[in-house]
Protein backbone atom coordinates (compact mmCIF):
# COMPACT_ATOMS: atom_id res chain seq x y z
CA UNK A 1 0.00 0.00 0.00
CA UNK A 2 1.24 3.64 -1.24
CA UNK A 3 1.35 7.18 0.34
CA UNK A 4 -0.96 8.59 -2.63
CA UNK A 5 2.04 11.09 -2.50
CA UNK A 6 3.61 8.40 -4.27
CA UNK A 7 0.67 8.22 -7.00
CA UNK A 8 0.15 12.10 -7.35
CA UNK A 9 2.79 13.93 -5.57
CA UNK A 10 4.89 14.83 -8.33
CA UNK A 11 5.87 18.15 -10.17
CA UNK A 12 3.94 19.02 -13.37
CA UNK A 13 7.62 18.31 -15.45
CA UNK A 14 7.91 15.36 -13.61
CA UNK A 15 4.10 13.92 -14.49
CA UNK A 16 4.96 15.07 -18.30
CA UNK A 17 7.82 13.14 -18.47
CA UNK A 18 6.30 10.17 -17.05
CA UNK A 19 4.04 10.39 -19.82
CA UNK A 20 6.09 11.12 -22.10
CA UNK A 21 8.74 7.55 -21.29
CA UNK A 22 5.28 5.53 -21.42
CA UNK A 23 4.72 7.08 -24.94
CA UNK A 24 8.02 6.49 -26.50
CA UNK A 25 8.48 3.31 -24.58
CA UNK A 26 5.29 1.73 -24.27
CA UNK A 27 5.70 0.58 -20.95
CA UNK A 28 4.98 2.72 -18.02
CA UNK A 29 7.85 4.22 -15.59
CA UNK A 30 8.16 1.39 -13.05
CA UNK A 31 7.28 2.48 -9.30
CA UNK A 32 11.37 1.83 -8.43
CA UNK A 33 12.71 4.59 -10.92
CA UNK A 34 9.35 7.26 -10.02
CA UNK A 35 10.19 6.33 -5.95
CA UNK A 36 13.64 8.21 -6.76
CA UNK A 37 11.81 11.35 -8.59
CA UNK A 38 9.32 12.35 -5.29
CA UNK A 39 11.17 14.67 -3.30
CA UNK A 40 14.67 12.76 -5.36
CA UNK A 41 16.96 15.43 -2.56
CA UNK A 42 15.87 13.61 0.27
CA UNK A 43 16.03 9.83 -0.85
CA UNK A 44 16.14 9.73 -4.69
CA UNK A 45 19.35 11.20 -5.65
CA UNK A 46 22.00 10.15 -2.35
CA UNK A 47 20.42 6.36 -3.16
CA UNK A 48 20.62 6.69 -6.86
CA UNK A 49 24.35 7.56 -6.08
CA UNK A 50 24.72 4.38 -3.87
CA UNK A 51 22.99 1.76 -5.79
CA UNK A 52 25.04 3.10 -8.89
CA UNK A 53 28.08 2.35 -7.15
CA UNK A 54 27.55 -0.52 -5.84
CA UNK A 55 26.04 -2.17 -8.90
CA UNK A 56 27.77 -0.06 -11.44
CA UNK A 57 31.32 1.05 -9.74
CA UNK A 58 34.59 -0.71 -10.32
CA UNK A 59 34.33 -4.77 -8.78
CA UNK A 60 36.36 -7.65 -9.34
CA UNK A 61 32.47 -9.56 -9.63
CA UNK A 62 31.09 -8.99 -13.45
CA UNK A 63 27.73 -6.60 -13.59
CA UNK A 64 25.64 -9.70 -14.12
CA UNK A 65 27.25 -11.17 -10.64
CA UNK A 66 26.15 -8.09 -8.84
CA UNK A 67 22.51 -8.11 -10.26
CA UNK A 68 22.43 -11.67 -9.39
CA UNK A 69 23.34 -10.79 -6.08
CA UNK A 70 20.42 -8.01 -6.09
CA UNK A 71 17.95 -10.62 -7.14
CA UNK A 72 19.16 -13.14 -4.55
CA UNK A 73 18.86 -10.40 -1.77
CA UNK A 74 15.02 -9.59 -3.05
CA UNK A 75 14.35 -13.61 -3.04
CA UNK A 76 15.45 -13.51 0.53
CA UNK A 77 12.89 -11.09 0.95
CA UNK A 78 9.97 -12.19 -0.79
CA UNK A 79 10.06 -9.22 -2.65
CA UNK A 80 8.37 -9.79 -5.89
CA UNK A 81 9.23 -6.49 -7.41
CA UNK A 82 12.49 -6.90 -7.33
CA UNK A 83 12.83 -10.51 -7.92
CA UNK A 84 11.30 -9.72 -11.19
CA UNK A 85 13.47 -7.08 -12.48
CA UNK A 86 16.55 -8.46 -11.19
CA UNK A 87 16.33 -11.53 -12.66
CA UNK A 88 15.64 -9.96 -15.82
CA UNK A 89 18.49 -8.03 -15.40
CA UNK A 90 21.03 -10.62 -14.36
CA UNK A 91 19.81 -13.09 -17.14
CA UNK A 92 20.23 -10.46 -19.87
CA UNK A 93 23.76 -9.32 -18.42
CA UNK A 94 24.81 -13.60 -18.47
CA UNK A 95 22.45 -14.17 -21.41
CA UNK A 96 21.27 -17.44 -20.27
CA UNK A 97 17.96 -16.91 -17.74
CA UNK A 98 18.10 -20.40 -17.17
CA UNK A 99 21.04 -20.31 -15.12
CA UNK A 100 19.64 -17.57 -13.26
CA UNK A 101 16.38 -18.86 -12.33
CA UNK A 102 18.16 -22.28 -11.18
CA UNK A 103 20.49 -20.49 -8.67
CA UNK A 104 18.13 -18.38 -7.33
CA UNK A 105 16.39 -21.27 -6.61
CA UNK A 106 18.86 -23.49 -4.78
CA UNK A 107 22.84 -22.00 -5.39
CA UNK A 108 23.79 -24.97 -3.21
CA UNK A 109 22.93 -27.67 -6.27
CA UNK A 110 22.91 -24.57 -9.14
CA UNK A 111 25.95 -25.18 -11.96
CA UNK A 112 27.70 -21.72 -10.15
CA UNK A 113 31.38 -20.61 -9.52
CA UNK A 114 32.14 -21.56 -5.54
CA UNK A 115 33.34 -17.88 -4.93
CA UNK A 116 29.89 -16.50 -6.09
CA UNK A 117 28.08 -19.54 -4.30
CA UNK A 118 30.28 -19.07 -0.49
CA UNK A 119 29.43 -14.95 -1.07
CA UNK A 120 25.10 -15.85 -1.73
CA UNK A 121 25.34 -18.43 1.08
CA UNK A 122 27.07 -15.68 2.97
CA UNK A 123 24.26 -12.96 2.44
CA UNK A 124 21.56 -15.21 3.11
CA UNK A 125 23.06 -16.00 6.75
CA UNK A 126 23.20 -11.96 7.06
CA UNK A 127 19.50 -11.18 5.62
CA UNK A 128 18.10 -14.15 7.37
CA UNK A 129 20.32 -13.86 10.36
CA UNK A 130 20.87 -10.38 10.97
CA UNK A 131 24.70 -11.04 11.60
CA UNK A 132 27.76 -13.07 10.46
CA UNK A 133 30.41 -13.29 12.47
CA UNK A 134 34.49 -14.04 11.63
CA UNK A 135 34.31 -17.60 10.91
CA UNK A 136 31.24 -16.83 7.85
CA UNK A 137 34.15 -14.44 6.23
CA UNK A 138 36.57 -16.89 6.84
CA UNK A 139 34.43 -19.90 4.97
CA UNK A 140 34.07 -17.11 1.53
CA UNK A 141 37.32 -16.05 1.72
CA UNK A 142 38.38 -19.88 1.62
CA UNK A 143 36.58 -20.18 -1.40
CA UNK A 144 38.36 -17.67 -3.17
CA UNK A 145 36.45 -14.80 -2.56
CA UNK A 146 38.77 -11.48 -2.03
CA UNK A 147 37.85 -8.95 1.07
CA UNK A 148 37.17 -5.88 -1.58
CA UNK A 149 34.72 -8.64 -3.26
CA UNK A 150 33.00 -9.49 0.15
CA UNK A 151 33.37 -5.21 0.63
CA UNK A 152 31.69 -5.43 -2.62
CA UNK A 153 29.31 -8.05 -2.26
CA UNK A 154 27.98 -6.31 0.99
CA UNK A 155 26.96 -2.89 -0.68
CA UNK A 156 24.92 -4.57 -3.08
CA UNK A 157 23.22 -6.16 -0.46
CA UNK A 158 22.97 -3.14 1.51
CA UNK A 159 21.46 -1.77 -1.65
CA UNK A 160 18.83 -4.11 -2.48
CA UNK A 161 17.84 -4.88 1.17
CA UNK A 162 16.84 -1.33 1.34
CA UNK A 163 15.16 -0.93 -2.47
CA UNK A 164 13.26 -4.60 -1.67
CA UNK A 165 11.46 -3.61 1.55
CA UNK A 166 10.73 -0.29 0.06
CA UNK A 167 9.08 -2.33 -2.80
CA UNK A 168 7.06 -4.23 -0.65
CA UNK A 169 6.34 -1.04 1.64
CA UNK A 170 5.09 1.08 -0.78
CA UNK A 171 3.20 -1.41 -3.24
CA UNK A 172 5.63 -1.15 -6.25
CA UNK A 173 3.32 -2.63 -9.40
CA UNK A 174 4.25 -5.36 -10.84
CA UNK A 175 5.56 -5.52 -14.23
CA UNK A 176 4.66 -7.43 -17.30
CA UNK A 177 7.63 -9.63 -18.60
CA UNK A 178 8.16 -7.09 -21.76
CA UNK A 179 8.08 -4.48 -18.87
CA UNK A 180 10.68 -6.31 -16.79
CA UNK A 181 12.77 -6.76 -20.09
CA UNK A 182 12.94 -3.13 -21.13
CA UNK A 183 13.74 -2.40 -17.67
CA UNK A 184 17.09 -4.69 -17.88
CA UNK A 185 17.86 -3.26 -20.82
CA UNK A 186 17.81 0.33 -19.40
CA UNK A 187 19.66 -0.36 -16.18
CA UNK A 188 22.69 -2.42 -18.48
CA UNK A 189 22.63 -0.08 -21.01
CA UNK A 190 22.61 2.98 -18.59
CA UNK A 191 22.74 2.24 -14.75
CA UNK A 192 20.85 3.15 -11.94
CA UNK A 193 22.16 7.09 -12.16
CA UNK B 1 45.96 2.97 -3.76
CA UNK B 2 44.75 0.28 -5.33
CA UNK B 3 41.99 0.85 -7.87
CA UNK B 4 39.26 -1.12 -5.74
CA UNK B 5 40.33 0.44 -2.45
CA UNK B 6 38.97 3.36 -4.24
CA UNK B 7 35.86 1.77 -5.43
CA UNK B 8 35.26 0.61 -2.14
CA UNK B 9 35.83 4.36 -0.60
CA UNK B 10 33.33 5.58 -3.15
CA UNK B 11 30.66 2.96 -2.16
CA UNK B 12 31.01 3.68 1.48
CA UNK B 13 31.18 7.57 1.19
CA UNK B 14 27.98 7.38 -1.67
CA UNK B 15 26.01 5.25 1.43
CA UNK B 16 27.31 7.49 4.11
CA UNK B 17 25.69 10.50 2.45
CA UNK B 18 22.68 8.65 1.95
CA UNK B 19 22.69 7.96 5.95
CA UNK B 20 23.60 11.55 6.54
CA UNK B 21 21.12 13.12 4.10
CA UNK B 22 17.98 11.21 5.32
CA UNK B 23 18.97 12.01 8.77
CA UNK B 24 20.65 15.04 9.22
CA UNK B 25 19.14 17.26 5.92
CA UNK B 26 15.79 18.90 5.47
CA UNK B 27 12.74 16.70 6.38
CA UNK B 28 9.02 16.83 7.54
CA UNK B 29 9.37 14.54 10.05
CA UNK B 30 11.85 15.79 12.73
CA UNK B 31 15.66 14.56 12.99
CA UNK B 32 14.70 12.88 16.19
CA UNK B 33 11.52 11.22 15.02
CA UNK B 34 13.94 10.12 11.09
CA UNK B 35 16.98 9.00 14.04
CA UNK B 36 14.66 6.61 15.80
CA UNK B 37 12.93 4.97 12.92
CA UNK B 38 16.57 4.45 11.44
CA UNK B 39 17.62 2.71 14.65
CA UNK B 40 14.65 0.89 15.15
CA UNK B 41 14.38 2.15 18.57
CA UNK B 42 12.92 4.64 20.94
CA UNK B 43 9.57 4.57 18.70
CA UNK B 44 6.28 4.26 19.97
CA UNK B 45 2.47 2.67 18.53
CA UNK B 46 1.19 3.26 16.02
CA UNK B 47 4.50 4.90 14.47
CA UNK B 48 6.33 1.61 15.92
CA UNK B 49 3.76 -0.78 14.77
CA UNK B 50 4.26 0.39 11.37
CA UNK B 51 7.92 0.84 10.92
CA UNK B 52 8.40 -2.75 12.73
CA UNK B 53 6.94 -4.24 9.63
CA UNK B 54 9.74 -2.40 7.29
CA UNK B 55 12.45 -5.09 9.12
CA UNK B 56 10.54 -8.17 8.58
CA UNK B 57 10.31 -10.01 5.71
CA UNK B 58 8.37 -10.38 3.62
CA UNK B 59 7.39 -6.44 4.34
CA UNK B 60 3.49 -6.50 4.84
CA UNK B 61 1.59 -2.89 4.81
CA UNK B 62 -2.15 -2.18 4.68
CA UNK B 63 -3.90 0.87 3.97
CA UNK B 64 -4.57 0.84 7.65
CA UNK B 65 -1.12 1.30 8.57
CA UNK B 66 -0.28 3.87 6.72
CA UNK B 67 -3.32 6.08 8.19
CA UNK B 68 -0.93 6.48 11.02
CA UNK B 69 -2.61 9.07 13.52
CA UNK B 70 -0.59 12.26 13.81
CA UNK B 71 1.54 11.92 10.17
CA UNK B 72 1.23 13.29 7.04
CA UNK B 73 2.12 11.13 4.36
CA UNK B 74 5.58 12.92 3.83
CA UNK B 75 6.46 12.11 7.43
CA UNK B 76 5.52 8.59 6.75
CA UNK B 77 7.73 8.39 3.26
CA UNK B 78 10.65 9.70 5.33
CA UNK B 79 10.07 7.58 8.45
CA UNK B 80 9.38 4.60 6.11
CA UNK B 81 13.02 5.05 4.07
CA UNK B 82 14.72 5.39 7.52
CA UNK B 83 13.23 2.58 8.62
CA UNK B 84 14.39 0.51 5.42
CA UNK B 85 18.07 2.14 5.37
CA UNK B 86 18.81 2.23 8.75
CA UNK B 87 17.78 -2.18 8.84
CA UNK B 88 20.38 -2.51 5.70
CA UNK B 89 22.75 0.05 7.14
CA UNK B 90 23.17 -2.75 10.25
CA UNK B 91 23.50 -5.53 8.44
CA UNK B 92 26.46 -3.48 6.02
CA UNK B 93 28.03 -2.74 8.90
CA UNK B 94 28.08 -6.03 10.39
CA UNK B 95 29.21 -7.42 7.48
CA UNK B 96 32.33 -5.38 7.70
CA UNK B 97 32.83 -5.87 11.07
CA UNK B 98 33.26 -9.68 10.89
CA UNK B 99 35.20 -9.25 7.77
CA UNK B 100 37.93 -6.70 9.44
CA UNK B 101 37.77 -9.18 12.23
CA UNK B 102 38.38 -11.84 9.76
CA UNK B 103 41.27 -10.58 8.22
CA UNK B 104 43.12 -9.34 11.06
CA UNK B 105 42.96 -12.64 12.36
CA UNK B 106 44.70 -14.05 9.32
CA UNK B 107 47.11 -11.39 9.92
CA UNK B 108 48.75 -11.96 12.66
CA UNK B 109 51.60 -9.58 12.05
CA UNK B 110 49.16 -6.84 11.99
CA UNK B 111 47.76 -4.28 14.83
CA UNK B 112 44.67 -5.13 15.87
Amino acid sequence: MRPDILNHGYRPGTKLMFAMIRLFSGQPLPDAAKLTFYRSDFYGNPAKEFTHEALRGPSDWSVGDRELMAAYVAKLNQSAFCIGAHTATASLAYQDGPRVTAILDDPESASIDEPLRATLRLLAKLIRDGRVDADDVREVLAAGVSPQQVKDALAVCAAFNTTSRLADAFGFELLSPKGYEAGAKYLLKRGYR
Amino acid sequence: MPENDTADDAKRAAHRALVERILTGDGRASAEQRKRAFDDEGLVPPVSTLLGRITRTPVRIDEADLAVAGCSEDEVFELVICAAVGHSTRLYEAGLAALAEAITEEAPGHAS
